[in-house]
């Protein structure tokens, strides 16, 4: 039976071929424009590290009070005299400060030029606690945090580069002059959204290539590479910054469960009790410890383009469903004497549903395979439209093949439901009296 | 002609025209808010800087390796600056150069508030800081409007974390508007921040854009200073200046200067030597990309209205080819039937435009409190409907046309 109406399908998919063309065109431009604006909605929606988003607490405290900060909401950094005092305290298992700095990479060989590396400042924590793939090494210890050591994690685009690719723990690497150890290779690694950086990437940018002890880079007093921002002049030199309300600075911790979650919490309400104690609050408590999630979600790190992008394509399906309705219906009830017959020779409703379901759906894979086609198109187009940054994030995977030949088919369906119903409906006994 | 026999036909079709009512007045509705998110984008990206932007670009250096706290850290940081600047204005192809922290559009904002008593603690209007040299306004072609240029002795060195708190300032005119409503800004003292030193306004360019077109410094974005200061530090830019024609060679020309001077120095190869049109372009990005999208979306979606049109029309005219047959053979004209489809049409359409206009508006409330963007204008509205009348007639004409050559004969046909 199915065989047979599949050929009846095509039949009469056949004899209309302008109108079958118009739907399936329908079809495909309406799903091609979805799926392409919804591959760069997941990658920016996505989360970027699953398997621990909900033991990963950023967080935050409000040293600015209610006249410098938005909407009653706590600066989304930290000052380094915070962050310092959180790390001495020790309250989580794992914790990390970090801030985005810029090494330059001086070549052993004089007559090339020096290139600058994105970098991060970084506790050792951070490597396990981001689930950070290693080829070669390991991070570097916590007595070389205390002792600001000179020691690097490099990527392996830059072992590549500068190793050939070979075990490089151990070697030495000038950077900005300096010589460095590394302690350990990782892969081409990098959160995307990068939730711990969210403040001066908004999420998305070019990957690191290295990692240093952050309590070196403080020695060495590196400028951040990202934001800072001050609510009251600092005053003059480094020590100066260092001790003042500017911030510039991300803390991450890593709590096992909600009960951690909760005593850090309180942890970090007690801190700053006592820093009001102490004379240097004049407001009320206002601490957040938001999970990875909650923190995407709070600094807003879907662009509103990918969103507004995202409604309209949505939109623009629904028409062409609402389209694809109006030409089935057209194209069954043409049929109508034909279901008379049918019908008038035994044939039940239920067998005409399942005849023209089919044939929707014959359109519906067609349909799909067209806008699968458009998608990668779209895909491969997305950088004349988004940022690029964010455009190489969509990619046509075999999820996203699957969900366009899905969308594609149940949409379809969805629309010929109505006028399968109508061709249903068609009372035999009239279709043959009329003709 | 009489309408009442249309209404009846339409009665006896009445999903179908409900659907292409719906399909239209869903089009209506995007396309209305497409077209007006095209334009708001569009008008951002026209915005002037204020600045002449042909022949200008911009190089970024970075110095790894050196201190920069302390007096002989800044003494040395300042000697380098003045070197590359003077090796960069001798280049044959360079008009003018100085150094600064940021250009306009460079997306790298210094903010502070200018108060007007010495212990207004940010009262003041906002306003983002641009650091430059007696250079500067013939560098990037500003127009000085009231006051003077910095002299050179006013210039003095600055590093990153030095306070914003010069002794002289020129600021452009809509800032001296927000300070000074009743006019004449020069020689007025300001203050930057709480218990700074005084501040005199000497100058007020026409006008002069931020360095961010992001929305959060969009209130002040044409509230900007330009300080009297050298940006001696270990990243820095240098805006340049190229002699007519000669950008592309100066381009080349000052980072091969400065690696001369100091081979040491990292200049990024990806944006590190950028014209001012690619600084444009990169702030713009997103702008362009959401019009181009949004009028790609426009283009495809009046095809799919239109062929849907076109099918259901001729799906119809194919169903009463009997009926219009008895009209013709009743004495009915050509013509009569042509503007019978027509006037079908016209009818569905001003339906589903009556109604999308409503959805039209609904979506752009809607889209104004989830993603702040500004109210829909009417005339967009009527724009739309314009458009979707004439596509809504341009497509039916084809099956209507059809329909008037259906010859009498076929009345006797079954």
């Amino acid at each position: 039976m199915f065989g047979y109406y599949f050929q009846l399908g095509l039949r009469s998919l056949r004899r209309n071929p302008i109108l079958t063309a118009l739907m399936v065109m329908a079809i495909g431009f309406g799903v091609a424009a979805s799926m392409t604006t919804y591959s760069v909605f997941r990658a920016t929606s996505r989360n970027p590290i699953p398997q621990k988003s909900a033991q990963l607490f950023h967080p935050a405290i409000d040293n600015w009070g209610p006249e410098d900060t938005e909407k009653g909401e706590p600066p989304d950094s930290m000052t380094y005299k915070d962050v310092v005092a959180l790390m001495r305290a020790h309250k989580a298992p794992r914790q990390t400060a970090l801030y985005p700095i810029a090494s330059a990479l001086i070549p052993d060989d004089p007559s090339s030029l020096p290139q600058r590396q994105g970098a991060y400042a970084v506790y050792t924590d951070f490597f396990p606690m981001f689930d950070v793939p290693f080829i070669f090494g390991k991070p570097w210890s916590a007595e070389e945090d205390e002792g600001h050591a000179a020691v690097v994690v490099i990527s392996k685009k830059l072992n590549d580069k500068v190793f050939g690719g070979a075990n490089s723990v151990g070697k030495q690497l000038n950077l900005d002059g300096r010589l460095y150890v590394v302690s350990g290779v990782i892969e081409d690694w990098d959160a995307s959204p990068r939730f711990f950086d969210l403040v001066n990437t908004g999420g998305f940018d070019k990957g690191a290539q290295l990692y240093m002890p952050f309590t070196r880079a403080i020695e060495l007093q590196k400028q951040s590479n990202g934001n800072n921002n001050c609510n009251s002049d600092p005053g003059d030199g480094w020590d100066n910054y260092l001790r003042s309300e500017c911030i510039w600075l991300a803390m991450w911790v890593e709590l096992p469960d909600a009960a951690a979650a909760a005593s850090y919490k309180q942890f970090l309400t007690n801190y700053v009790d006592e820093q009001r104690k102490a004379g240097r609050f004049r407001w009320p408590n206002n601490v957040r410890l938001r999970d990875v999630m909650d923190f995407l979600d709070a600094e807003h790190v879907v662009p509103a383009e990918t969103q507004i992008s995202l409604f309209v394509s949505l939109g623009f399906l629904v028409i062409c469903l609402v389209n694809t309705v109006g030409l089935l219906l057209a194209k069954f009830m043409r049929r109508a004497p034909e279901i008379g017959v049918r019908r008038a020779l035994g044939a039940s409703r239920k067998e005409i549903y399942f005849q023209f379901l089919l044939e929707a759906a014959a359109v519906g894979v067609a349909g799909g395979v067209l806008g699968l086609l458009l998608t990668g198109l779209g895909v491969m187009g997305v950088g004349l439209v988004f940022e690029p940054a964010i455009a190489r994030l969509a990619t046509l995977d075999i999820s996203l093949v699957l969900i366009t030949l899905l969308v594609a088919v149940a949409a379809t369906l969805l629309a010929a439901f109505y006028p399968t119903w109508r061709a249903a409906q068609v009372q035999p006994a009239w279709q043959l009296k009329s003709n | 002609m009489a309408i009442t026999p249309i209404i009846v036909a339409l009665r006896r079709h009445k999903a179908g025209a409900l659907l292409i009512g719906l399909q239209i007045a869903l089009t209506l509705a995007i396309v209305c808010n497409a077209l007006f998110i095209i334009t708001t984008r569009i008008e951002r990206i026209g915005r002037p800087t204020g600045i002449d932007e042909a022949n200008l670009f911009k190089v970024s250096v970075q110095r790894g390796g050196l201190p920069s706290d302390g007096e002989a850290a800044k003494a040395r940081l300042d000697a380098d600056v003045r070197t590359d600047l003077a090796a960069i204005r001798a280049l044959p192809d360079v008009a003018d150069a100085y150094v600064t922290n940021t250009l306009p559009l460079a997306n790298s904002n210094w903010t502070g508030w200018l108060g007007q008593t010495p212990d207004g603690d940010k009262v003041g209007p906002s306003t983002a800081f641009f650091l430059g040299d007696e250079h500067t306004l013939a560098t990037l072609g500003l127009h000085l409007v009231e006051g003077r240029n910095f002299r050179p002795e006013e210039v003095l060195p600055h590093s990153l974390r030095d306070r914003v708190a010069p002794a002289q300032l020129i600021i452009s005119k809509a800032l001296a508007q927000k300070l000074y409503p009743d006019g004449d800004a020069i020689g007025k003292t300001v203050y930057v921040g709480p218990s700074a030193p005084p501040t005199r306004i000497i100058g007020v360019v026409d006008r002069l854009q931020s360095s961010t077109v992001q929305a959060w410094a969009e209130s002040f974005a044409w509230q900007t200073s330009i300080v009297p200061a050298r940006f001696s530090f270990t990243y820095r830019t240098y805006a340049i200046r190229a002699r007519p024609g000669r950008l592309d060679a100066a381009m080349k020309a000052v980072p091969d200067a400065l690696y001369a001077v100091d081979p040491q120095r990292v200049i990024p190869e990806d944006d590190g030597v950028l014209s001012f049109a690619g600084i444009r372009a990169r702030a713009y990005r997103a702008d362009r990309g959401m019009a181009i999208l949004m009028g790609a979306v426009c283009v495809i979606l009046l095809t799919v209205t239109a062929a849907g049109v076109v099918g259901l029309s001729s799906f119809w005219v194919g169903q009463r080819r009997r009926q219009i047959g008895i009209r013709r053979a009743l004495g009915a004209t050509r013509r009569n039937i042509l503007n019978y489809f027509l006037a079908e049409n016209a009818l569905i359409t001003v339906g589903g435009v009556l109604v999308g206009a409503l959805m039209a508006f609904a979506i752009n409330a809607w889209l104004m409190v989830q993603f702040e963007l500004a109210r829909l204008s009417v005339n967009y509205v009527l724009a739309g409907i314009v458009a979707l009348i004439v596509l809504g007639q341009a497509s039916a004409f084809a099956p209507a046309l059809r329909a008037s050559h259906i010859p009498p004969v076929e009345a006797t046909r079954s």
